[in-house]
């Protein structure tokens, strides 16, 4: 492990700061993708902190790739063939090292749907997550072509056909680890770059926006933000890319996703433990401190409408009336 | 009555007398709707026929926005409004302008408030109508848009795709919560069941048909008579009133046969 200093990418940070994502040009099915380094070997393409619209493409994630003299990581492959084409050129564009491998850090439609770019690279998941896509991959195309329209054009999704094991490697001179975490999906893949103290967080955390939460536990995803907050606290990582919202220095995302995930838990024991219907629920007001967040009405209803019912179910005494068969 | 629809044919004459092109004189082909659905007029016509009718605020329909489960989009009727200002309410029947099966369920307030939440299966994008009529027998409507991707009513509930329903079938959980609406005495049911629509191939349908309430004087509190749309293993919010002598008995049938028969307590 070579010690670089780690000054470096706080720089490169402070300029991230003010960066603004650029806008796509839908006309042209162009998302403007523009890759920017945040440190040694080490560039994001950062996706709008918005929800999935026709406006933005749909490219609401954030993408990256570790360059060394090893070859190039990619790290995410966007929501479509499309992302993934331009995904490659806009990488082509700031480095020369081959790819190497490709990986989806979970099972998340806009984690891997652009892998069809990829063909000729290995593509590579935790095993959790190769079955995950091949098993939800057609109703994710389903729902991205509904809320994307021409920006889905051609995309057919490929799992990725080899798996990850969590290790420590180097990636010429970066001391690389994949760590398995769990919580937002079963099978949480994050990158730590010892090197540069880059985390790559995957869906683990959110910054500036709400969580989205499809197959999320919450006590195992708690669990999981205290270990990297953990890591945050003892300077083994200083950087974090989360997959949604701005590349930021420290715990600010680590705590404002524990933040929602705590309170939205309250909240929904509360409501069952009162007798409310989700459709009550769907109405109560949200705290002052989310307001400010991107996404927040319709990923609160997402939110509500996946986790409520086990709330609700929770409530009702175990005792049991069986059915008299009386034909 | 008709106030709405009155408006709007006014609207369209005088349109006509502004040498309108020829369309604006004819009738308007969504019979005054104000969620503008053509099957509307069709929904009427079938419901509520002949007898006097009209839209109304009086009647809260609250679905969400978009359905991000079509297989249970959460809806939530109050007609206590309507109640104050048109009488007693005999009968809440809730219909799905674009679903397969549009009639949902018929919910019959006896003894309670006219005050109802459940679940159903969306087939894509419709208006979900309470058509209210009071005790007096005139009809009154309240409506909400819900959004969905679809495809609700034509795939398989969970219960039904893994087999696990035999085992569950006809079970009964209950509890009540007091003062969730201010005064009232709150009653959710679960009841296990698949409720298969009949519209996925080689499920024929299967779904409960009646549930009735009494108290312990054996008064009945409300009567549910519901319809292939309701969501698999129902649950159903309602709101039994602020002077309430429990236990009760919920007591119902499938269209198989099978008999609904448990004690519910406070």
């Amino acid at each position: 492990m070579t010690a670089r200093p780690m000054r470096w990418a706080g720089v490169w940070l402070l300029l991230g700061w003010s960066a603004t994502v650029w806008a796509v040009d839908a006309a042209r099915l162009d998302y403007q993708l523009q890759a920017r380094q945040i440190a040694p070997g080490t560039w994001v393409i950062e996706g709008a902190v918005d929800d999935f619209s026709r406006a933005n493409g749909c490219n609401i994630i954030n993408t990256g790739f570790v360059s060394t003299a090893a070859g190039t990581l990619v790290l995410n492959t966007g929501p479509s063939r499309l992302y993934g084409a331009q995904q490659r050129a806009a990488l082509s564009r700031v480095v020369e090292q081959p790819v190497r491998r490709v990986v989806n850090l979970n099972l998340h439609p806009d984690y891997f749907l652009g892998n069809q770019a990829w063909g000729d690279v290995p593509t590579a998941a935790l095993p959790g997550s190769r079955v995950g896509m091949q098993a939800e991959g057609k109703a994710y195309e389903d729902n991205l072509y509904r809320l994307c329209g021409d920006w889905m054009r051609g995309t057919e999704f490929r799992p990725a056909r080899e798996d990850v094991q969590p290790m420590r490697f180097d990636w010429g001179g970066h001391a690389l680890e994949w760590v398995r975490l769990q919580g937002h999906t079963s099978d949480d893949l994050v990158l730590i770059d010892h090197t540069t103290g880059v985390l790559f967080a995957g869906g683990l955390v959110f910054a500036d926006r709400v969580p989205t939460l499809p197959h999320a536990h919450l006590p195992q995803w708690l669990a999981s933000l205290h270990e990297i907050r953990q890591w945050i606290l003892q300077g083994r990582v200083k950087t974090v890319v989360p997959s949604h919202g701005p590349v930021h220095t420290g715990t600010h995302g680590v705590d404002q996703t524990l933040d929602w995930l705590q309170w939205l838990h309250e909240r929904l024991q509360t409501s069952a433990a009162q007798g409310l219907d989700i459709s009550e629920v769907l109405r109560l007001p949200i705290p002052e401190r989310f307001v400010r967040w991107a996404a927040l009405r319709p990923e609160y209803v997402r939110n509500v409408t996946t986790l409520y019912p086990r709330y609700e179910i929770e409530q009702f005494p175990l005792q049991t009336a069986p059915a008299v068969t009386g034909q | 009555m008709h106030t709405d629809w009155t408006r709007r044919q006014v609207l369209a004459g005088l349109g006509a007398l502004a040498a309108a092109p020829a369309w604006a004189q004819s009738a308007d082909p969504t019979g005054g709707d104000p969620l503008g659905s053509m099957q509307w007029p069709v929904l009427q016509k079938k419901h509520i026929g002949a007898a006097p009718w009209q839209f109304s605020d009086g009647i809260a329909v609250k679905g969400p926005e978009f359905a991000e489960d079509a297989m249970n989009v959460p809806i939530f009727v109050d007609a206590r409004a309507l109640a104050r200002s048109a009488g007693p309410i005999a009968l809440i029947r809730l219909v799905a302008d674009r679903n397969p099966i549009q009639h949902i369920l018929d919910f019959e307030p006896l003894a309670c408030w006219p005050v109802l939440a459940f679940r159903f299966r969306m087939e894509q994008g419709s208006p979900v109508r309470a058509l209210v009529r009071t005790r007096d027998g005139r009809w009154y409507v309240g409506q909400t848009w819900v959004n969905a991707a679809g495809g609700g009513c034509t795939v398989p509930g969970l219960t039904r795709a893994d087999g696990s329903w035999s085992r569950t079938l006809g079970q009964v959980q209950g509890r009540v919560f007091r003062n969730v609406i201010e005064g009232g005495t709150r009653l959710r049911l679960r009841v296990m069941h698949p409720m298969d629509t009949g519209l996925v191939a080689g499920i024929p349908a299967f779904h409960l048909e009646q549930l009735v309430l009494r108290d312990a004087r054996d008064q009945t509190l409300w009567r549910l008579n519901l319809h292939e749309p309701v969501s698999e293993n129902p649950l159903l919010t309602l709101e039994l009133g602020d002077t309430v002598h429990g236990p009760w008995q919920l007591t119902g049938r499938d269209n198989n046969g099978n008999r609904i028969d448990a004690q519910v307590s406070a």
